[in-house]
């Protein structure tokens, strides 16, 4: 036994050293190339430093007719504006199915779940046509009013709500409250962490979301970062602007790194939940 | 007091369709509806630029088992899932197991492991494409090693293209499901693994033995999860091919062939639908299959 414990922490440490270096090396390469110039991305050099670095790729991201920044604000309007739709509509639903008594809420809730099921590549189709007739082709609307609402959330609402006190509900109610003055003014306030929770990871999924803003928005000052990164990569036939591309690429990570690092407390608890479902 | 109940009750009902009106009528329209639509619509030939519907019955479905190119997209897809979907499972369990065994700086490996999780699948096609091109670090690193003899544009190689994708998948998909393990092991109780070793029982054993049965539900969870995922991949392909599945159709997935029928010139939502259905039932059955299979290992063990 003792045997085993000299050289099993090495291996564990190898093992996590290796992966690590694994993960991140693809990540270090994109940040250096940001800080390359184009001819020394594509001379193929394999030095992570770069020989001259240079701020002129993310200089010319503000001039010249990059479409960057346009791209950036629409990417932070829709993820900002469906974040804060899919925080109070999730949670109403939550709150509904699981403090408030009313006719067919049981097979609601049903109808919720069983949507779980379906896979989303089927609604791709139907989903754009319908789009389209009422009229959202090319605009956030598009992205937002389809994704305002998610089941999973509603389904962890509930749980949530369940568990919680009716003590205090029904002495508010007393005092001649109504369930909707409960739910804003008790039970949304006492909820920040798990609505904080969901918040993070529903931003992260409009932050990053590619298929439908690909579909719905033609007009290019209208992409999103990650449609424009790829008609960035895409547009010039043959040659890929390497640098620009990286240096886009790096830029789209950094609110969602910098909001991983202030609420990663709120990504760990989501993680734990989505294991116990 | 009677009347002020009923009232209350009354209320109560008109305040619960409230709060959950939005969600329904969303469910119904871009769900319910939607799957209404798509089977009629894989029963007809759909012209969208004239905007023509022609019932054709099953010859849609039929066309499915007859078009090589569908066949290929399959075959991809299948392939696929059958590497991904095991490989994330089992690396992200022992990853996890790993990190679970009283590490230092475990903190430090979590911030980093879950960077991928973070990054937009265009970000990080964006940066593998980068790598695997030809003046790419896997050309230059490659020949340094002996690796690769000359060098070569990876992204135009049938037969490498879906292995990037592949990896890629892998790499960027792993530290999503090892952070949900990792929590479920806090859950083991310590005792277990302390018996064990008093008994002899070393580390893989322990693995084996211990952490292995009780991420059952877990790996079920992970698998399934993963299985529906991977059936469905479509942004890394479309990103990589720029929405070509080439070269010669080496990354066609069944949900890029799906978009090409409906959203390009090809202009056949019928059959777009119709391979959208099947892809679907598909996956219905592979994750039943699975979670069945889970379930029966459980009556042995």
């Amino acid at each position: 036994m003792k045997k085993e414990r000299k050289w099993a922490r090495p291996v564990l440490y190898a093992i996590l050293i290796i992966y690590a270096l694994v993960t991140l090396y693809p990540f270090l390469w994109a940040v250096s190339a940001s800080f390359k110039t184009f001819r020394e991305i594509t001379g193929g050099g394999a030095s992570i430093i770069p020989k001259q670095p240079t701020l002129a790729n993310y200089i010319n991201i503000f001039t010249g007719t990059a479409k960057f920044t346009r791209w950036f604000m629409n990417s932070v309007i829709i993820a900002v504006l469906g974040t804060l739709l899919n925080v109070i509509l999730n949670s109403m639903g939550g709150y509904a199915l699981a403090q408030i008594e009313f006719k067919g809420s049981k097979l609601f809730f049903g109808m919720l779940m069983a949507t779980l099921t379906i896979p989303g590549q089927v609604l791709l189709i139907p989903n754009y046509l319908i789009i389209k007739a009422i009229g959202l082709m090319n605009s956030f609307s598009a992205l937002i009013v389809p994704s305002a609402i998610n089941v999973t959330y509603i389904f962890l609402m509930r749980q949530y709500f369940m568990s919680f006190s009716k003590q205090v509900e029904e002495a508010a109610r007393i005092d001649g409250v109504s369930k909707a003055g409960c739910f804003f003014r008790i039970a949304l306030p006492l909820s920040r962490s798990i609505l904080a929770t969901q918040a993070t990871f529903i931003f992260l999924g409009f932050w990053n979301d590619f298929t439908k803003a690909m579909l719905y928005l033609k007009d290019i000052n209208k992409f999103t970062l990650p449609v424009g990164i790829q008609a960035t990569q895409s547009q010039t036939s043959g040659v890929t602007l390497w640098n620009e591309t990286l240096t886009y690429s790096v830029i789209s990570m950094v609110p969602i790194l910098i909001m991983y690092i202030v609420l990663n407390k709120y990504f760990m608890q989501g993680l734990r939940m989505e294991g116990e479902k | 007091m009677k009347k002020k109940m009923n009232r209350n009750k009354l209320y109560d009902h008109i305040q619960g369709y409230t709060f959950i009106s939005p969600a329904i009528v969303l469910l119904a329209v871009f769900v319910y509806i939607s799957i209404v639509v798509a089977i009629y619509m894989s029963f007809n030939e759909v012209n969208l630029f004239r905007w023509t519907f022609d019932f054709v019955g099953f010859n849609n479905y039929k066309r499915i088992f007859t078009e090589d190119r569908i066949f290929k997209a399959f075959s991809n897809t299948t392939k696929f899932v059958a590497v991904v979907a095991p490989m994330q499972t089992v690396l992200a369990l022992i990853l996890a197991a790993v990190l679970n065994s009283k590490i230092r700086a475990q903190k430090a490996f979590r911030i980093v492991y879950f960077l991928p999780t973070l990054t937009s699948s265009t970000a990080l096609t964006m940066i593998f494409m980068f790598i695997f091109s030809i003046s790419g670090p896997y050309n230059t690193i490659g020949k340094a090693l002996g690796f690769v003899q000359e060098a070569t544009n990876w992204l135009n190689e049938p037969k490498f293209a879906l292995k990037i994708i592949m990896c890629m998948n892998i790499w960027s998909t792993v530290p999503y499901y090892m952070t949900i393990y990792l929590s479920a092991l806090q859950d083991v109780p310590a005792s277990l693994y302390e018996a064990a070793e008093v008994d002899g029982a070393n580390a893989v054993l322990r693995f084996l033995n211990i952490t292995v049965p009780h991420m059952k539900p877990i790996t079920s969870f992970v698998f399934i999860t993963g299985i529906i995922g991977t059936f469905q991949m479509f942004d890394q392909a479309y990103i990589f091919s720029n929405g070509s599945g080439g070269p010669q159709n080496s990354t066609l997935t069944v949900a890029l062939m799906v978009y090409q029928y409906a959203f390009s010139l090809l202009n056949d939502m019928g059959l777009a639908s119709a391979v959208a259905i099947v892809l679907s039932i598909v996956i219905i059955i592979a994750s039943a299959l699975a979670n069945k299979l889970n379930k029966s290992e459980k009556l042995y063990s």
